[in-house]
């Protein structure tokens, strides 16, 4: 175990130690175990590298490492050849022995492995050939690929901490001014400029302040935060201990969603590492600067997001939002001047702090600087965390780095910003992203969920999706976000299920305004943009629904029904072996049919179809 | 659940509510030492600290009964109301003893627009249990969760910890069946 380090000059020294003990021509074969892969079967692969690379006695010359989060989602379980840059997509157990006998002992690529780009059909090498990875700039991705987010030793090699260390060189005040000119806004969705709300905490009386880290990242669809925390929880807390030295508090919290438990152990035993090394608690890197901090888990509601609900939360209570008449930022946590950001905020102080208010303040645009982590998921080619300067376009991310919407499907929409966004068409994909833009179209960034839509999502569907999330999520506090949002989600059932008019789509408008004017924190004034954002770029798909009573893209149980197409069935009787009401009738080698008397409309007759001969009208 | 052989589905209920009784006697007198553990890991006994302490409590005990609720409020010096009003609040918290599996459903965005919906209106038909409910043999839970960031691989579900992409209603109708037949998912 290494000694605390005493001060910037124990660290630099500890950092040289670190490279003088490894081989230079020592290479790394970096496994992602980031969420998407590790539930793809990644663990099992990384553990065969280290067996078979054990096994041909490579070891000295090649580490087999688990490492966070490499954003290519889709091509997981994924493998990224440091230094070559080579990435193997889909890695299964039964490669390793090829992979280690091929690449690491024979220096040749298994091909098979390679991502093939679709449009030009060549294989790519290398991370930097991938459509994906393309017009991405990953700043705070970047480390998360390469480094053992287990160790700190991994992250000091990689010159972590050294941001800390220049910071307690500047001093608070000069940090305060560098995070102010950069132009950082907050990245949880709000877009707050960061280092106003760190003067106005640094401002504020009190002899003890705190910073908490918002990792209760809640909008269905969106992970970057786990991925950080996950994949390099150091930089994290490192963002924190700056943001302390330059705020003068002495305790933080970082509060993690609970529905992570990677992420919470990850945050936790970086906490305990820190602690050993002397980066937190007394005397910090033998500066003035004390400050230690410890991980909160939430319980499962999105309404701790709310600031002030978390700080409720973190005081042990039930996470009902307050009315902030005087700012969190003068009594927050305990009454206490506190600052709140959310993780990927936090994770840019350290390359703020390195590399200056001006490189940062360059990159993005000017009303947006630095860069924005989007998941991109939903009907997509190419799933995964994007990383893109902030003014790119939705369609650079949609279509360039995501490769469009698969299986020869048209794009419909594409819905940002989680639950307190909205869903923009086809014909906004030209309008650049950041914090301004996209909430004068009635959607917003929010915290970077990118949900793809094609042709067969229901638009009142979604809508209606995300009403009953909200709706459960409530802290029903106000009359009108407990009982408006369930009164929505209802009115929108009755269009889904065909006892909609036009007066119902009126009412829900109405209501939609209601809700708005009078609920208290942003759960409810927001709740209402899915419903107006696709009122507004879809009105023909209620209207079919409301008077026609038929559900364009065949989603809506109560408006469509299941038939069997004549020319393509050929009486494999699949369906009728699978219908859980047997429903499907017809002999073997004969056409088959479906009793609408019977039929509950599950669609299993649909997916287990080889010939594609189940219609839904 | 299906049937396949020629007992009948209450005797099976009665069987597998005995299996799970003694597997994990989650019914069984509360034993207060396995409390009082948790709560000294505790010391500050700062209320900051009691969303932790009942997540660590549920992980142990798999539900929280109301004795150790009233023994964690009299350590913390909180009402039981308060404590009461917390485990009830967060989705994450349950006062009622727990099922021997769980099932999770990922009802995330990505994983709706995917078919989520399908897979849990499949788990609610085939088991008899409601999303967020309890198997009264106590075999299963089925649950759902907004998003666990494998968005490529959804539409997902998780069991006991482990995550099944490109679920299908159909593929989770035969995985459910298998899970409470033979304990094993595949």
């Amino acid at each position: 175990m290494t000694a605390r380090l005493a001060d910037a000059g124990a660290l630099t020294r500890h950092r040289e130690a670190l490279a003088a003990g490894l081989s230079p021509s020592r290479g790394v074969i970096a496994v992602c175990v980031g969420t998407g892969c590790r539930a793809n079967g990644a663990l099992k692969v990384c553990e065969a590298l280290r067996a078979e690379v054990e096994a041909r006695g490579a070891a000295r010359e090649v580490e087999a490492r688990a490492t966070g989060c490499q954003g290519f989602c889709q091509g997981g379980p994924l493998l990224l050849l440091v230094p070559e840059g080579v990435v193997y997509q889909h890695v299964r157990v039964a490669d390793v022995p090829e992979i280690v006998e091929k690449t690491l002992l024979g220096g040749e690529l298994v091909e098979r492995l390679l991502f093939v780009d679709p449009v030009t059909d060549l294989q790519c090498r290398k991370e930097e050939e991938l459509p994906f990875y393309r017009p991405q700039q990953r700043v705070l991705l970047g480390a998360s690929g390469l480094l053992d987010p287990t160790s700190i030793d991994s992250y000091i090699a990689l010159g972590g901490y050294s941001a800390l260390a220049r910071a307690l060189e500047m001093g608070p005040e000069a940090v305060l001014e560098e995070v102010k000119r950069s132009g950082l806004r907050g990245r949880g969705g709000a877009g707050f400029p960061t280092g106003r709300k760190w003067e106005a905490c640094r401002k504020a009386e009190g002899e003890l302040k705190y910073v908490v880290c918002n990792a209760d990242e809640g909008d269905p669809g969106a992970f970057m935060d786990d991925a950080l925390l996950e994949g390099n929880p150091h930089s994290v807390l490192e963002g924190m201990i700056i943001g302390a030295l330059a705020m003068g508090a002495c305790e933080g919290h970082v509060y993690v969603r609970q529905e992570y438990p990677v992420a919470v152990e990850r945050i936790t035993r970086a906490v305990s590492q820190a602690r050993e090394l002397g980066l937190l608690g007394e005397a910090i890197l033998g500066s003035e600067l004390s400050f230690d901090l410890r991980v909160s888990r939430g319980g499962g509601a999105f309404v701790c997001g709310e600031a002030s609900a978390m700080m409720a939360s973190l005081e042990g209570r039930r996470g009902v939002p307050r009315r902030r008449l005087i700012h969190l930022s003068e009594r927050g946590l305990w009454g206490r001047p506190t600052n709140l950001n959310n993780v990927e905020t936090w994770a840019n102080v350290p390359h703020i702090v390195l590399k200056g208010a001006d490189w940062f303040a360059s990159i993005g645009t000017e009303g947006s600087s630095g860069t924005k982590i989007f998941s991109l998921v939903g009907k997509v080619a190419n799933t995964g965390l994007v990383e893109v300067p902030m003014g790119t376009t939705l369609r650079e991310i949609v279509f360039g780095a995501g490769g469009g919407v698969p299986d020869g499907k048209a794009f419909k929409a594409v819905q940002t910003g989680g639950p307190s966004g909205g869903c923009l068409p086809a014909d906004k994909l030209d309008l650049p992203v950041d914090f301004d833009t996209l909430e004068a179209e009635g959607s917003m960034m929010g915290s970077g969920g990118m949900i793809v839509m094609d042709e067969d999502t229901c638009m009142v569907d979604v809508a209606k999706y995300f009403l009953r999330f909200l709706a459960s999520e409530s802290c029903g506090n106000c009359t009108s976000c407990r009982d408006g949002l369930a009164l929505l989600h209802d009115l929108l059932g009755d269009i889904t299920e065909g006892r909609g008019t036009r007066a119902t789509i009126a009412l829900v408008e109405e209501l939609a305004d209601t809700v708005e004017a009078t609920s208290l924190c942003a759960l409810g004034t927001s709740a209402v943009n899915p419903v107006r954002s696709t009122l507004r770029y879809f009105r023909d798909e209620y209207l079919a629904h409301v008077d026609e009573k038929r559900c364009p893209a065949g989603v809506c149980k109560a408006l469509i029904s299941f038939s069997i197409d004549a020319e393509r069935c050929n009486g494999c009787t699949l369906c009728a072996v699978r219908c859980p009401q047997d429903a499907v009738a017809g002999e073997k080698k004969q056409l088959h049919s479906i009793d609408q008397e019977l039929c509950i409309k599950c669609g299993i007759c649909k997916d287990v179809c080889n010939r594609d001969a189940v219609l839904v009208q | 659940m299906k049937e396949g052989s020629n007992v009948s589905d209450t005797e099976v209920a009665d069987a597998r509510r005995v299996a799970a009784m003694e597997r994990c006697p989650s019914d069984a007198p509360l034993d207060s030492s396995a409390t009082r553990t948790i709560l000294e890991r505790y010391p500050r006994r700062d209320p900051g600290d009691l969303v932790n302490i009942l997540h660590d409590l549920q992980a142990e005990l798999r539900y929280l009964p109301e004795p150790a609720l009233q023994e964690t409020a009299s350590y913390l010096g909180l009402s039981p109301t308060q404590v009461y009003g917390v485990a009830t609040f967060y989705h994450g918290f349950h006062t009622e003893p727990r099922g021997e599996h769980t099932c999770t459903v990922c009802v995330g965005t990505a994983c709706h627009v995917r078919g989520a919906a399908r897979l849990l209106e499949q788990l609610e038909r085939d088991t008899g249990v409601a999303s967020g409910g309890t198997a009264a043999d106590l075999s299963l839970n089925i649950e759902e969760v907004s998003c666990v960031g494998a968005c490529a691989i959804g539409p997902l579900v998780i069991v006991d910890g482990d995550t099944h992409g490109h679920m299908t209603p159909d593929s989770l109708s035969r995985m459910v069946t298998k899970l409470l037949d033979t304990g094993e998912q595949e």
